[in-house]
């Protein structure tokens, strides 16, 4: 469990981040929404690390990680897996070596068994038999895949996701998101996403923070968000006429005013 | 002001980069790869320009003694000392800047522009340790030794000229090399070129790692890098000349 408090951050004298609370729970998928510029990729680096807070906490299972010094952050970061938004993967390292890298770094084990241990989180994520590509030779959606198949190599406890699913088609879009919530449940692990993808939001959403210009504005889950009344947020997920019916829908199926097993082809005649 | 902010994150970078590896095996196979990128990668240029200065030496040197009192051993002295003294540290030292420094200048530049650094850091490892400290250990080994290399083509290459174009015979040059030969002007070129090393890697690993932006940034900083650098060579060439000659 990771528990955010009170996290304030600013960049030269102007708050990116003010007042944010959260407790984003194992084995759930927990997703910081927001449009952009809203702070959410800044909450997401101060969880990590890679900004340093001016004030506030987060808690990781009950241990701060903003007082830690830096050689008890490098402990914890060994149970951190992060998959960034154009995945960052080493362009020099093919497939195999990218995922040994952070095996070869922390793990005594044979030769052998990291390299059963790599083609196991390949099978994972649905990827075998690409060892010996380098990113350059991958689709988008692959490197996402790779890049999550080296996230979670070490076992971790803590997955971040930044945008995920920035750049990816909507099916594609669809499998990581799927492939997100199953390792997560998997593996019992915290997972935090940080994304503006509706389909994501509906579809892996167990809790959800939704940020407005620096400030938490919402938190909820995917079946709550329906039923919010809160105004940005309903401007923010359904911004499309499309989604907003889509949204009433949804409401009157949830309340029982229509079936939701209704035949749409009877409908549409 | 932004001079002395530079230099206070430059001091930053390098304490950061004294921690104890997460992996010394991943360490040294990294600097490994940092003496063969830069000592055998930058091999080919280092040997081509040592033999044509040594040979432009020679030339240039024949052509400006015209006194017939002056013995020909003086064009392999004259060649030997300007060698040894200036053209192997300095002038190969500015081309590895332009080489090795824009290499990694961008490297890290790329490497902090597409998160990778940010990768490492998650990962629970000291990116400046792992990626700047090998770069560097790796140029002091393999610059003075470069310059070595250097050397003894440059020598060489004025030797070759000289026999090619009958501006002196080969004993007579071999002879000029023994003669007066003061082997303290090693040890001060190969000061200088300790020296120029740590700038050659340095400079460019600093521009280079803090790199912001995209890709316009990356050839911005590795430009800026080479640059910097180069005034740099220079201005130490002048600090070590007046001190140690």
């Amino acid at each position: 469990m990771i528990e955010v408090k009170n996290i304030q951050k600013s960049f030269n004298g102007k708050a990116i981040i003010e007042d944010v609370n959260a407790v984003m729970k194992a084995g759930q998928c927990n997703l910081i929404i927001g449009a952009s510029g809203s702070g959410k990729t800044v909450l997401m680096k101060c969880m990590v690390g890679l900004f340093q807070p001016e004030a506030g906490d987060i808690l990781y299972d009950g241990t701060s990680f903003t007082e830690m010094n830096d050689e008890q952050r490098t402990e914890i970061r060994k149970e951190i897996g992060m998959l960034f938004q154009g995945s960052a993967l080493f362009d020099s390292l093919n497939v195999e070596e990218n995922i040994l890298f952070p095996l070869n770094m922390f793990s005594s084990d044979s030769i052998a068994r990291k390299k059963e241990r790599v083609n196991e989180v390949l099978e994972r994520v649905n990827l075998p038999g690409v060892n010996k590509k380098y990113p350059a030779e991958l689709s988008g959606g692959m490197k996402k895949r790779v890049a999550l198949a080296r996230a979670i190599v070490l076992n971790p406890k803590y997955l971040f996701c930044d945008e995920p699913n920035s750049g990816l088609d909507p099916q594609t879009s669809l499998v990581i998101d799927k492939l997100i919530r199953d390792i997560t449940v998997e593996y019992n692990m915290t997972t935090v996403i940080n994304t503006h993808d509706m389909n994501s939001v509906m579809e892996i959403g167990h809790y959800i923070l939704y940020m407005y210009q620096g400030h938490k504005e919402w938190e909820g889950s995917n079946k709550d968000i329906i039923f919010s009344k809160n105004q940005r947020l309903n401007d923010f997920i359904f911004a499309s006429d499309f989604l907003k019916d889509a949204k009433d829908m949804r409401m009157l199926e949830q309340r029982g005013k229509i079936d939701p097993d209704r035949n749409m082809d009877d409908l549409l005649k | 002001m932004k001079l002395f902010k530079d230099i206070g994150q430059f001091m930053i970078m390098l304490k950061g980069m004294f921690a104890k590896p997460e992996n010394g095996r991943m360490y040294w196979r990294e600097f490994m790869h940092q003496c063969a990128e830069i000592g055998i990668g930058s091999l080919g240029i280092v040997a081509i320009i040592s033999v044509f200065i040594g040979a432009v030496s020679t030339i240039q040197t024949a052509y400006q003694l015209v006194s017939p009192l002056i013995p020909l051993t003086t064009i392999a002295q004259i060649v030997r000392d300007t060698v040894i003294l200036e053209f192997a540290p300095t002038l190969v030292c500015i081309v590895l800047a332009g080489v090795a420094g824009s290499r990694i200048a961008s490297e890290l530049g790329n490497m902090r522009v597409s998160e990778q650094i940010d990768a490492l850091e998650i990962m629970g490892i000291n990116s400046k340790a792992y990626l700047i400290l090998p770069k560097i250990v790796a140029a002091l080994i393999m610059i003075p030794l470069l310059v070595i290399i250097a050397m003894v083509l440059g020598i060489w290459g004025g030797r070759l000229a000289g026999t090619m174009a009958g501006i002196i015979p080969a004993n007579i040059y071999d002879k000029g090399l023994v003669e007066l030969f003061v082997p303290y002007n090693v040890y001060f070129a190969l000061t200088k070129s300790y020296v120029f090393a740590f700038i050659i890697s340095g400079i460019p690993a600093y521009f280079g790692y803090y790199v912001r932006g995209g890709a316009l940034e990356i050839g911005r900083a590795s430009t800026k890098a080479v640059v910097v650098s180069c005034v740099l060579i220079l201005f130490a060439d002048y600090v070590l000349s007046a001190l140690l000659l």
